[in-house]
């Protein structure tokens, strides 16, 4: 579904991407953890062409992804959620969800808002259909922001730290909503995140980045019971000892 | 300044209304014109300025900055006197309105450059992200949001360039200026140059005074919703202001 190969990114002489190679299955659940700095979130920025690669390829449900075709691409396969959420705020939220189907994938207005309404259930927020995003929580922002990657249809959805930004109390409520997304849809989903529990309950790979390279990746099981490597083992033991 | 309590001069300047008139709707009509073209330039430039790519830039970069360093009469002059050498003579009116039009379009597109540029990157983020292209982005999520931004000095750009439509006089326009001009100096209506500066004064003040307390009042506005956001009013008050 995503294919990542040889790709290096640089920030002027900054070389935040070494070579990463990264295969990510259709319906696969990845996370990629990591330190702060080891450019997971470039990596995941690099799958919607928000990073544009110095070389390599993505490939993208078996499209590579060029500066021609990348809009056209991105718009049929990925959708994301960030770490500041990034709703519309001129729009209330029933706008937020419908604006890209409508005018991008061509769904009438009504078919559109009943898909709105259907994912507002998902995420538990159906009577927020007519404030101004705003108006709500950073944890309920959130939640809208997923129930708009949902409403694209789209096959892939990235998560880019999406919970980095909430108040611990809202932490919550957002990672069940992407529980049960993981849980009970197909979408191939790759979440950056450094919340290690979660990692271990929805994921089917870990992969794990520093210093611009993927030094380790395996099972929850493998990752979190006998990391091979050293790295892995000192951040773990400096996350989960708490 | 005896003219002012002369109740001759006034009666002269009553008796010539028309003549007043005529001007001040020819300073009207151009201004009209001449808004309309620098709005189209605004926009067109103020675009390419933030659209990301080198070329366009730089022309747009080379427009604003040749327009504002150079002054409005001598562009009004050079297009005028430039045109008519070459043979393809141009009225005055239709100079006027492209001269002013093309100064003060300089001076929108950098208002709308600010405003685009005041939007967090977030916002384009999500809108490529959802595979919107860089028109639609600007069309449904970035102007809309950044229009409250724009519009307060863009009303002080029209109210600018209605002042400005006095540099017609440079090239025997017949706008309100102009006619002023030559009504003061005129054989038989001269000497009256108080009551018929004042009249004239007072006719553009009729026009700008309105335009600036608008602009003032939409800076104010936008200011009080700024400082209500920052607070986090409850959830009502935020709606009835969206």
């Amino acid at each position: 579904m995503i294919k990542l190969e040889h790709i290096n990114k640089f920030f002027g002489d900054l070389h935040v991407l070494k070579d990463v190679n990264l295969h990510v299955k259709e319906g696969e659940k990845m996370v990629i953890v990591g330190p702060s700095g080891s450019g997971k979130s470039t990596t995941v920025r690099c799958m919607n062409y928000l990073e544009v690669p110095t070389s390599g390829k993505v490939i993208i449900d078996g499209e590579e992804m060029n500066a021609r075709n990348h809009i056209k691409l991105v718009r049929r396969t990925t959708s994301m959620v960030f770490q500041q959420f990034n709703l519309y705020p001129h729009l209330d939220v029933m706008r937020n969800l419908t604006l890209a189907p409508i005018k991008l994938h061509g769904v009438s207005p009504k078919e559109a808002e009943e898909t709105a309404r259907h994912y507002l259930n998902v995420v538990g927020l159906a009577d927020k259909a007519h404030v101004y995003p705003t108006t709500l929580s950073g944890g309920q922002q959130q939640r809208i922001a997923i129930a708009r990657a949902l409403c694209a249809k789209t096959k892939i959805i990235l998560f880019d730290e999406p919970t980095s930004a909430l108040d611990p109390e809202t932490i919550q409520e957002v990672l069940d909503v992407m529980v049960k997304l993981a849980e009970e849809s197909n979408i191939t989903m790759v979440i950056v995140t450094h919340e290690m529990g979660f990692a271990r309950q929805v994921a089917d790979r870990i992969v794990f980045m520093e210093d611009g390279m993927i030094i380790e990746e395996g099972t929850p099981d493998h990752f979190f019971n006998n990391p091979s490597n050293e790295r892995v083992q000192q951040f773990l033991g400096k996350i989960l000892r708490h | 300044m005896a003219t002012l309590v002369s109740l001759e001069a006034w009666l002269k300047v009553w008796t010539y209304k028309s003549t007043f008139l005529l001007g001040f709707l020819t300073t009207l009509e151009t201004a009209l014109f001449a808004v309309l073209l620098s709005l189209c330039l605004g926009l067109l430039f103020g675009l390419m300025s933030t659209s990301g790519k080198t070329a366009l830039q730089a022309v747009a970069r080379v427009y604003v900055e040749f327009i504002q360093n150079t002054p409005l009469l001598l562009q009004i002059c050079f297009l005028y006197y430039a045109m008519s050498f070459s043979g393809h003579s141009l009225s005055i009116i239709a100079s006027g309105i492209i001269s002013i039009g093309v100064y003060h379009g300089a001076y929108m597109s950098e208002v709308i450059r600010a405003g685009i540029q005041s939007i967090p990157r977030g916002q384009f983020e999500a809108a490529h992200s959802q595979g919107f292209s860089y028109l639609a982005t600007m069309y449904y999520i970035i102007l809309p949001q950044s229009i409250k931004i724009i519009l307060p000095p863009m009303v002080n750009q029209v109210v600018n360039l209605i002042k400005n439509t006095s540099c017609l006089y440079i090239i025997g326009g017949s706008d309100l200026i102009s006619i002023t001009y030559s009504f003061v100096t005129g054989a038989n209506t001269g000497g009256a140059h108080g009551p018929a500066y004042l009249v004239s004064g007072v006719m553009f003040f009729i026009i700008c005074f309105p335009l600036s307390m608008l602009a003032s009042t939409w800076e104010n506005n936008l200011k009080k919703r700024e400082r209500l956001t920052f607070k986090k009013e409850p959830a009502v008050k935020a709606e009835d202001l969206s």
